[in-house]
């Protein structure tokens, strides 16, 4: 039998070269020895306090995981607080090249990036976007490790109540005040289904929506002092929390309690110093670390030399999330031993890490790419620092309700 | 409801848009003038307020002290702008001049965010939780005192437009600017003072801003923006005007975030803009072409 063997001519090598230059980067890709992840915060614009607290989290969070395994290289990108630079940010850094994107703190940004992962095929981890419809809209290439407004509402309100018996105060009014982007409006309409059914002693008067990038919040205030609510359930974003209570002692609005039944602002670095001794007691009811976790020691003590000038008990929430959505994504990629899009999410959305930092159950993903075991805890700042006053078995304090007035605040 | 609440609202957006208007001023007036529309105006507004905000985390000089100071260095920024750069773009294509002014708003904003970062900075002054109560009615310290200061600073400004020699000239300038030529006026010395009193409005329009909001970078677009608003609707070129628009638009704001909704306060001034255009394009106190 004759065997026929092709002529090595020069065209054939040529081909022979191009096509490997070509098969290059994948063959790469899939043998990567550290996943390339982008991390989308919004580092400057109306959100920058919590984008900046973040990123602080992701800055650490590579040498932290370097001592548990895993191996990860980082890209940061700021999206300016604005939906349309993440998505081009997006584009561009997958055509970079890149593996996985973690972000992006912000709701409407991490839905723009979304679409444009869905359809790169390029995983995208969230770490804190509370916006239902990031894991109602059937994405594949999405994990969210952060509870939905829904979810949010549903423990904040059941905490409330919690409070209340707690503190065996019985408020008969509240208004309810939300910032007005995706995460305030998906807020507002959580708290419109759930809150008729949640059973809670007091009446809603009115539903305000506000423009949280305005420069004061002075219409607010008055107009929540002239329905002379005795709680006030906020959803804030960032500088707009100290506007309001600002706006509150110049108009001596004193309420019997600033609720937030999940929301970020009223525990920002921002908020302490530029409020003062003002900044204390409101509550806001949110996941929180879960100081007894190893994994969260290591992240503290990696955080406090790097960050000298700033607390972790400050920052520990938007660190934690951030850090965690950066260990799924490294735990994924080291169970896949692939960098390819489809099996590196197909190993992220099986998850299962029982050691990490927020409390809370094992990290998993449903169906849809949803944790959706991430409790929440009722912290209520004291001594200008986020305190755990509820549940009892991870309180450091008890709750004070009413709180203090203005007057007389050192 | 009562009345005091109502009260309450309005004296709020007076005070607000009195410090609005001052700040729209300085575009009126350049405007007015030089016939050049300054398009890094809010930009300006923001570098005054970081100035201000560095003066008194620094040395402890409240914002209503160093106001003057600083209008007085941003009139010779201004001064020096118009002398060295924008006085070749005066009389050359509207795009040309358009991209020169976005072009020193770029530089401007990125040379803060590079400075002093995204962070809003807040003054934090002694006295920024006071105010001032009248029965029923609270009247934010911090408010009064930056309006009475736009108001003094305004009025200045009228008279020197009006009493002096070189406000007069200035006027001639902008009534006629062949025949100001003509008598022997130096028109771009003139040019150069007024976008340097265009510039010290907006310096000391910061200053106050300063004890009302926190200085941010991002502020710029948004400043320049509202400016614009105000001198639309009150009149491009037309000082009055400006003070007019000012306090529209921070009584309306107030009133339709009062008695409607605060998010869609914004909406009312571009409402009101819309309306001004279409009703009166050139403006509530401006002069016909």
């Amino acid at each position: 039998m004759s065997r026929k063997t092709m002529p090595t001519s020069r065209r054939r090598v040529l081909a022979g070269a191009t096509a490997s230059l070509l098969a290059a980067p994948a063959i790469v890709r899939a043998q990567a020895k550290a996943l390339k992840l982008a991390v989308f915060l919004p580092r400057s614009g109306y959100l920058a306090p919590a984008g900046q607290s973040c990123h602080r989290g992701a800055l650490i969070a590579p040498r932290v995981l370097a001592d548990f395994g895993y191996q990860v290289e980082l890209v940061h990108v700021d999206i300016e607080s604005n939906p349309d630079v993440a998505r081009t940010q997006c584009e561009r850094v997958i055509n970079d090249g890149i593996n996985a994107i973690v972000g992006a703190f912000d709701s409407a940004s991490t839905l723009a990036m979304a679409q444009v992962c869905e359809q790169r095929q390029v995983p995208l981890v969230v770490n804190i976007a509370a916006a239902p419809q990031l894991t109602e809209q059937g994405y594949k290439f999405l994990a969210r490790n952060f509870p939905t407004g829904g979810q949010l509402v549903t423990n904040g309100l059941k905490l409330i109540q919690d409070l209340l018996d707690a503190t065996k105060v019985a408020p008969k009014t509240a208004v309810f005040l939300h910032a007005n982007d995706t995460f305030g409006t998906a807020q507002r309409q959580a708290m419109d289904k759930i809150f008729p059914t949640a059973g809670l002693p007091f009446r809603l008067l009115e539903s305000i929506s506000y423009d949280p990038k305005a420069q004061d919040l002075s219409v607010e205030v008055t107009k929540i002092r002239a329905l002379n609510p005795e709680l006030v359930l906020v959803v804030t974003r960032a500088a707009d929390a100290i506007k309001l209570v600002r706006d509150m002692v110049r108009q001596h609005f004193e309420p019997m309690g600033i609720v937030s039944p999940g929301s970020p602002g009223l525990y920002d670095e921002e908020f302490y110093q530029a409020l003062g001794p003002f900044s204390d007691y409101p509550i806001y009811n949110i996941p929180w670390v879960n100081p007894k976790a190893k994994l969260l020691q290591a992240l503290e003590a990696a955080y406090k030399p790097a960050n000298p000038n700033f607390r972790f008990a400050v920052e520990c929430f938007n660190v934690g999330f951030t850090f965690e959505a950066l260990l799924i994504a490294a735990d994924g990629f080291k169970r896949a031993g692939t960098t390819t899009g489809p099996e590196l999410m197909k190993a992220i959305r099986a998850t299962g890490i029982a050691e990490h930092v927020m409390i809370g159950p094992p990290i998993k993903f449903d169906e849809k790419g949803q944790n959706v075991s991430i409790p929440s805890a009722v912290v209520q700042n004291r001594n200008r620092t986020p305190t755990v006053v509820l549940p009892a078995s991870a309180a450091t304090m008890t709750p004070v309700l009413p709180m203090p007035g203005w007057q007389g605040r050192t | 409801m009562t009345w005091s609440i109502y009260l309450n609202v309005v004296i709020q957006g007076v005070f607000t848009g009195l410090v609005y208007g001052l700040m729209a001023l300085g575009l009126s007036v350049i405007f007015g003038v030089v016939r050049v529309v300054n398009f890094a105006h809010g930009e300006f507004a923001v570098v005054a307020m970081y100035v201000a905000f560095l003066l008194f985390r620094a040395l402890g000089l409240d914002p209503l002290v160093t106001m003057l100071p600083i209008a007085a260095l941003f009139f010779i920024v201004g001064f020096a702008l118009q002398a060295t750069l924008i006085n070749s773009f005066v009389g050359r294509p509207e795009h040309d001049q358009f991209i020169l002014l976005v072009g020193i708003a770029i530089i401007v904003l990125n040379g803060l965010l590079v400075l002093f970062g995204p962070d809003a900075r807040p003054a934090n002054l002694p006295y920024a939780f006071d105010s001032y109560a009248i029965g029923p009615v609270f009247i934010d310290k911090v408010r009064i005192y930056s309006a009475v200061a736009a108001l003094a600073i305004a009025s200045g400004l009228f008279a020197f437009f009006r009493y002096t020699a070189t406000g007069t000239a200035i006027r001639a300038c902008a009534d006629n600017l062949t025949g100001a030529a003509v008598v022997g006026l130096n028109v771009k010395r003139l040019y150069a003072i007024t976008f340097g009193i265009g510039l010290a409005c907006v310096g000391a329009a910061g200053a106050l801003m300063v004890t009302i909001a926190d200085a941010a970078p991002s502020l710029g677009p948004a400043y320049t923006l509202l400016a614009f608003i105000i001198v639309i609707v009150g009149g491009l070129g037309s000082m009055a005007g400006a003070l007019v628009g000012g306090l529209l638009i921070g009584v309306s704001e107030a009133l339709s975030g009062f008695l409607i909704e605060p998010s869609m306060k914004s909406m009312f001034s571009f409402a009101l803009l819309i309306a001004v255009l279409v009703l009166r394009p050139r403006g509530l106190m401006g002069r016909r072409a």
